[in-house]
């Protein structure tokens, strides 16, 4: 194995490769005239506008609404209340957990923000004052808003709904081996315990939810523009919900802005727009306003752990071994694949070789709104590198270790891969060590060290911290994982035009990652057509193939495999063609990107644009070849795709305020062959940023009473660019040696790897204090109460 | 009521209701839809427009303010085909990605450097404080934003 290490410089931008390599955006002309064509940009005629009336209390029975006011406010076209749905079976839907979700609320209420009734009038500003004039009558229940205290026998019971339920239990879910590890436990030198949350956040794309339902009831079609990483996916489950057929129903997602995981999810609004366009008879939009999006939409993490660490007296690691309380809100709607409950939590072996690890978890109901999986944390993989590297560095504080040097003692080795790790993954490949000491260069590790002993003897708090992640990404082998009965394999569509233009057809969907770029660049390396000559499309139903879309990180492992193979399976038919046109045995050709030669005569070659051309146009084919240049295909991943990645984090924290400020952060990733650089770099400081944010001023916090704490943007805090540094990156390159061109998922690599080398380097400052943890978000009051040896939980 | 303005330097006539937020009224009535709106307690910028050469959030301005004024949005930034160097600087150095916070950013960015032709890197980030981006962790923002002023 080979593995290289580069710093990331800043680079010139404006050469075009003929494949892989930095490349300028196809994507940006439209952006930045102002021409993108959001959900919220789409404009039908006889168009009207639909607004959602929420529940202002957690728990709640409905004894009664009066919408009759409302009915008679101006412009308005309909109201509809749970009930009006329950009658056409509509009231609930499936969740992608295979729980059910309430599309309105029909016996009660189970989270602040539920929705409960809508309006469908002539504009949004009459729509939401009709919203004033319905009147629901509430009896209030008790709400659970502490998971910690769900399962607790006097507990109210949020899901009354199933069949016999009498507890808030969701489900419980475990992997290792318990007594490998009870017996690896007893025997260490060292263990080291911590409790550990990981609070409830919230992805808050910048672009909220929304939908233009247009039903057509003389075609019977149903046409749905909405915000939706899965397109594929969300047209079988309103097959599924409204019991049309799936040909009957496009969904189009257009350009998103953004969706870090929550627009995977269906939501209530979208049925509810579905429902208005066939009671209105007109197509109907809804799109949410930011506080809606906070308070109703997917959250992510709200994991709440004990983190237990076995070792040698020396610092080799030998055991991990969790407990976890999840919190999964009113009703399961994580993201995840069926046999996967906790995602895949079960890497929290992370990037060392252990003797034994076990995890037990349990998953409760709380009077909150449902989510979990999002925000790029590649099905739970955010919370299990949180818990390993959080815990391998109290080990480095018990051990009183450099958590570097622990790091570099413990770390898998090149040659143990494929490695099958304690809880059953296999690592496709990794060269961990080069990684790791590119980043302690560009960090200047030893002398950041130096620098903070003399601070330290200055009485200023300055920390570093680090995290070494291996990530899991590229959801998966279709034997082991569907969402909802549905394999997650992804389809790729080549058409390559008489002139030598193509056009790829996707079915994931990007939301800013630059697919539209990056797919051309996959299929020009293949196949020798220009980037700028290839289309990509992607996010509409009726025209691009099956699919699961784009989340996990899986576009490149599972979609990117797909374009580079459909590209070659085409090349493969051009070179019969090609020996035709040269008269030539298919052996007697040789491939040079963008040509057929024949071999020991270089004056004699046809490109792939004349192919392209003698497969539409005059003169006979080869025998049995058809005419036309395209293919299809569906590719079924063998394995995930394991990027890997070492951060370092230099932070400054005022003793006077306890003002948290990140000086520098060091990202270098390994996610393989790198299609394009450029966007790679862009996706790894929109990570760091968002793990900034996470670890030091986000959080979706609740009162006793269930009131939702963090449902504005006033409150709910995102890092502007003033909290954030100027990021440094590099890379190492250790292909995947399963995927066709070698290359990894990488897109939420840095939201997974920068909150724990954040918060170890805000621990590691505190040091003087005798702080060896303190839970995110890391606030100024909540490090000033960690300062004063009042650390305290965020929940 | 009726309103008049020129938006992008054309005299735009409209009868709106006096609630009306610019930002409404410059998407769904004008059908300008480069300006976005991103949030309601006017923190994300996304719909940041010019009103008089000044930088404002349109969430926070109604329509019937800009009556009298003159208005411009990411669609007025080129200048007919060629566009403006804030535009070829955010495409240049990848300083953007979904799009969505991108004309606002642009909006203050080219505002900036009118005032500002040759700003650091702490000026840009501060110019640009008001906005919130959820996909560039803002660097290739600053990037783009220099590029303009040496490209200028």
């Amino acid at each position: 194995m080979t593995t290289t290490a580069h710093r990331v410089e800043p680079e010139n931008n404006d050469h075009k490769p003929l494949g892989h390599g930095r490349m300028l955006r196809k994507e940006d002309p439209r952006f930045v005239r102002g021409r993108g064509r959001y959900v919220d940009d789409v404009q039908l005629p006889g168009m009207l506008h639909l607004a959602i009336l929420r529940s202002p209390v957690a728990h709640a029975r409905i004894v009664s609404i009066d919408v009759t006011a409302a009915q008679a406010s101006p412009g308005v076209r309909a109201v509809v209340t749970g009930e009006a749905l329950g009658e056409q079976g509509l009231a609930w839907m499936p969740t992608l957990s295979g729980d059910v979700q309430a599309v309105l609320a029909t016996d009660k209420v189970r989270f602040q923000g539920q929705e409960v009734a809508f309006v469908v009038a002539d504009d949004r500003y009459a729509a939401r004052d009709a919203l004033e004039l319905i009147d629901v009558e509430y009896d209030m229940l008790d709400p659970v808003i502490d998971a910690r205290t769900a399962l607790a026998p006097e507990a109210p019971v949020i899901r009354d709904d199933l069949d016999g339920k009498s507890d808030n239990h969701c489900f419980d879910w475990e992997t290792g081996d318990a007594e490998a590890t009870e017996r690896v436990f007893a025997a260490a030198d060292v263990v080291v315990s911590q409790d550990i949350v990981y609070p409830r956040v919230h992805p808050a794309p910048m672009e909220t939810c929304g939908a233009v339902a247009d039903f057509d009831p003389v075609e019977g079609k149903l046409r749905l523009w909405s915000t939706t990483q899965a397109p594929h996916a969300h047209r079988t489950l309103y097959a599924m919900v409204a019991g049309l057929p799936e040909h009957k129903i496009q969904v189009i997602s257009p350009d998103i802005g953004g969706g870090f995981g929550n627009k995977v999810p269906i939501y209530p609004g979208y049925v509810c727009a579905i429902v208005g366009s066939i009671v209105t008879g007109k197509p109907v939009k809804w799109m949410e306003d930011r506080s809606e999006n906070l308070i109703s939409t997917g959250f992510a993490r709200d994991y709440v752990m004990r983190g237990e660490i076995a070792a040698t007296r020396d610092g080799k690691i030998l055991a991990i071994r969790t407990n976890v309380l999840a919190d999964h809100g009113a009703f399961n709607g994580t993201a995840a694949p069926v046999k996967y409950p906790a995602g895949f939590f079960g890497v929290f072996t992370g990037s060392y070789d252990l003797q034994a690890a076990y995890c037990k978890m349990t998953a409760v109901y709380t009077n909150k709104a449902p989510g979990g999986v999002a925000y790029a944390c590649s099905f739970r993989i955010t919370e299990a590198v949180y818990l390993v590297e959080r815990i391998v560095d109290c080990l480095a504080y018990r051990l009183e270790m450099d958590p570097a040097q622990l790091r570099l003692k413990n770390l898998l080795r090149p040659e143990q891969f494929p490695y099958t790790t304690r809880t059953g993954w296999v690592y496709d490949s990794g060269n961990y060590e080069p990684t790791m000491r590119l980043a302690m260069e560009i960090a200047g590790y030893e002398e950041l060290r130096r620098e903070q002993a003399e601070k330290r003897e200055r009485g200023e708090l300055m920390g570093i911290g680090i995290a070494f992640f291996t990530e899991a990404v590229g959801a998966g082998p279709r034997k082991d994982m569907d969402i909802l009965g549905l394999g997650m394999a992804d389809g790729c569509e080549l058409r390559v035009h008489p002139t030598g233009k193509a056009v790829v057809r996707l079915s994931v969907q990007t939301q800013g990652q630059g697919h539209e770029t990056t797919f051309a660049q996959i299929v020009a390396e293949e196949i020798g057509i220009p980037p700028d000559d290839i289309d990509v499309l992607h996010g509409d139903t009726d025209n691009t193939p099956f699919g699961l879309g784009t989340y996990g990180s899986r576009s490149t492992p599972v979609s990117g495999a797909a374009a580079a193979l459909v590209a070659r399976k085409v090349r493969d038919k051009a070179r019969i063609i090609a020996s035709g046109m040269l008269e030539v045995s298919v052996a007697d050709l040789e491939w040079r990107k963008g040509a057929f030669h024949v071999k020991g005569d270089p004056g004699r070659s046809v490109t792939i644009q004349d192919v392209a051309m003698r497969a539409h146009g005059a003169g006979d084919l080869p025998d049995g070849i058809e005419g036309g240049l395209e293919a299809q295909i569906c590719y079924n991943p063998s394995n995930l795709t394991y990027p890997h990645g070492a951060y370092i984090c230099v932070v400054d924290v005022d003793p006077g305020t306890a003002q948290v400020k990140v000086r520098r952060f060091i990202a270098v990733d390994d996610c393989g062959t790198r299609i394009n650089p450029m966007i790679i770099e862009g996706q790894v400081h929109g990570g760091l940023t968002d793990g900034v944010g996470m670890a030091l001023m986000e959080m979706i916090a609740f009162d006793p009473d269930g009131n939702c704490l963090g449902a504005s943007l006033m409150d709910y805090l995102i890092p502007t660019a003033l909290e954030v540094p100027d990021w440094e990156t590099g890379f190492t390159v250790t292909p995947s040696p399963h995927h066709p061109i070698g290359a990894k998922g990488v897109g939420e690599s840095a939201t997974v790897g920068s909150p724990p080398a954040i918060v170890n380097a805000v621990v590691d400052a505190l040091k003087p204090f005798g702080v060896s943890h303190a839970d995110m978000p890391l606030t100024p009051s909540r490090v000033w109460d960690a300062m004063r040896g009042a650390a305290r939980p965020p929940i | 009521m009726q309103i008049t303005m020129t938006v992008n330097g054309a005299e735009v006539t409209r009868q709106v209701e006096d609630r009306m937020l610019l930002v409404h009224f410059l998407r769904d009535v004008l059908g300008l839809t480069g300006t976005h709106w991103g949030c309601d307690t006017s923190n994300c910028g996304t719909c940041v427009v010019w009103l008089d050469g000044e930088p404002v959030k349109s969430c926070t301005v109604l329509a019937a303010m800009a009556g009298g004024h003159e208005v411009r949005t990411v669609e007025g930034l080129a200048d007919g085909a060629e566009l403006d160097p804030v535009q070829k600087g955010f495409m240049q150095c990848h300083g953007l990605q979904c799009g969505f916070c991108t004309p606002g950013m642009m909006m203050t960015a080219r505002a900036l450097l009118d005032r500002n032709p040759d700003p650091t890197e702490q000026e840009i980030r501060e110019a640009i404080s008001g906005q919130i981006c959820r996909c560039t962790g803002y660097a290739t923002i600053v990037r783009s934003v220099r590029w303009a002023a040496v490209n200028s």
